[in-house]
């Protein structure tokens, strides 16, 4: 029995209970697109470039550059690609920027309404499956050449352990022991990460790690924004552990990204 | 062929009014106190799993009494409320008044319109960055809405709690010092001791962070009391 009144208070008992996506569906204010073949061809949105991750003795490390494109130029320098999922997991984006921070936006909403209303956060597990199921949605607009593949990381307080997920165009989701990158700097960081990579390292070390090969995805990348010193903008980068998610203080990215460059140069 | 039989409208509500009236009385009471940093609301409720305090939105927190189908659909609802609007607009558009508003129109039209009123009673606490901007918007079953300042006790025995935190409120106190009068206000009025296990106890508290909410356990209850 629907119970739709005017005040506008939704008490309609045939939309899942804990569905956030539903809830918007059943007002029609889900993100939807009808278009026709090859529509989106002729579109320049920006895209955000590189984005990794790494786990770590007791979590994961999560950084990403500040630069969104759109085709050879420069869109954005200060974009945000790494959000807070919830206060125990975070998400960081690549591709079609507009798309992906809808997308985020409502991943944090549907994450808090399921904790709200069932009074227990969603297993990473069951984030993890969701964040699957929302790029799945996309895949109209990836077919257009609006891609987005974010990667998830969290602590799982069951098993009391960081993980990490990544994604693929389809909806495709893995789970990686060691590190993954996504975005167009992805191969370069990747590389880097294997050749420094150690299982067990310490946060200090994966955060060093984590700069130096967004540094390093920069220097062959020209989407991707490296550490930029003179305009004072560097990658975000956050740490999720067993205190949950924890943005790292500006100053000490900061600090870290000049000892990489000098490093590296 | 069977006639049903006139009954004066004056009667009807009296009916209905007497009837939620007699549900709520049933219930045990919610009170919501301000301290310095925000609001405490505290119940006596021996369940771990059915709450009468929620988390609605960043700043704001739902409490109701009386049947737990009933207030736990509109706390529901509360949400949903909330979070379309926060994701439609932005989170800073959220606010308790719109919502108490809400609640008030529904349980008014559930009141005259349904076979049965809801036996409920409900307080939506919403605070702000500074202690003046801090709402209690209590709504009754028959969708009254009433803007409280200071304290608020929901309930069965809400006169009596009302009386006797009118002489133990504290204004700008602690939150321990808040725990202590608002337990001590129930142990008077119930006139035996309740163990921690007992309370059901929250804070919406403005040094939180974006969201303000958060339940207290019988270990802190247990501290701040002793």
């Amino acid at each position: 029995m629907s119970l739709e009144l005017p005040s506008g208070l939704p008490l309609n008992a045939h939309v899942p209970a804990d569905s956030f996506y539903e809830l918007l569906r059943s007002h029609s204010l889900q993100p939807q697109w009808e278009l026709s073949e090859g529509s989106a061809q002729s579109l320049a949105a920006p895209e955000a470039t590189t984005v990794l991750a790494l786990r770590y003795a007791e979590g994961v490390v999560m950084v990403g550059d500040r630069r969104a494109t759109e085709g050879h130029s420069i869109a954005h320098r200060r974009i945000q690609k790494v959000y807070p999922a919830d206060d125990y997991s975070a998400v960081a984006i690549a591709g079609t920027a507009g798309l992906a921070m809808e997308m985020v936006k409502l991943f944090q909403t549907e994450l808090e309404h399921y904790e709200k209303l069932e009074g227990a956060r969603l297993s990473l597990e069951g984030k993890a499956n969701h964040l699957a199921r929302m790029v799945r949605q996309q895949l109209p607009m990836a077919f257009q050449g609006l891609v987005v593949v974010p990667l998830f990381c969290g602590f799982d307080e069951v098993a009391n352990e960081g993980r990490l997920y990544t994604y693929d165009v389809v909806g495709g989701r893995y789970e990686e022991e060691d590190f993954a990158a996504s975005g167009s700097g992805g191969r370069e960081a990747k590389a880097f990460l294997r050749s420094v990579y150690s299982e067990g390292a310490s946060a200090g070390d994966a955060l060093r790690n984590a700069i130096a090969a967004i540094t390093a995805a920069a220097e062959q990348d020209t989407a991707t924004g490296g550490p930029d010193l003179r305009r004072e903008i560097y990658p975000t980068a956050v740490v999720v552990n067993d205190s949950g998610y924890n943005e790292v203080d500006d100053a000490h990215v900061a600090e870290l990204s000049q000892s990489v460059l000098e490093e590296q140069s | 062929m069977t006639m049903p039989f006139y009954v004066p409208p004056e009667q009807l509500m009296k009916d209905r009014a007497e009837f939620a009236q007699k549900g709520i009385a049933k219930g045990r009471s919610i009170v919501a106190a301000e301290y310095a940093d925000g609001v405490v609301m505290l119940a006596e409720n021996s369940s771990r799993a059915l709450n009468k305090i929620g988390e609605l939105y960043d700043q704001m927190a739902f409490a109701g009494v009386g049947k737990y189908n009933e207030f736990e659909a509109l706390r529901v609802a509360g949400i949903r409320h909330a979070d379309l609007k926060g994701y439609s607009y932005g989170r800073a558009d959220v606010a308790a008044k719109s919502l108490a508003n809400a609640y008030s129109q529904t349980l008014g039209a559930i009141f005259t319109e349904s076979v049965k009123p809801y036996e409920i009673e409900i307080l939506i606490v919403e605070i702000g960055p500074s202690p003046d901007d801090t709402r209690l918007f209590r709504v009754r079953y028959d969708g009254t809405l009433v803007d409280e300042a200071r304290f608020c006790a929901i309930g069965g025995q809400e006169d009596e709690l009302s009386a006797q935190l009118e002489n133990r409120y504290q204004a700008g106190s602690s939150l321990n010092d808040a725990i202590k009068f608002t337990a001590e206000t129930f142990e008077a009025v119930e006139d035996k001791s309740i163990g921690p296990e007992d309370w059901e106890a929250a804070v919406l508290d403005r040094t939180n962070g974006r969201r303000m909410f958060r339940r207290l356990s019988a270990d802190e209850i247990t501290a701040a009391r002793s």
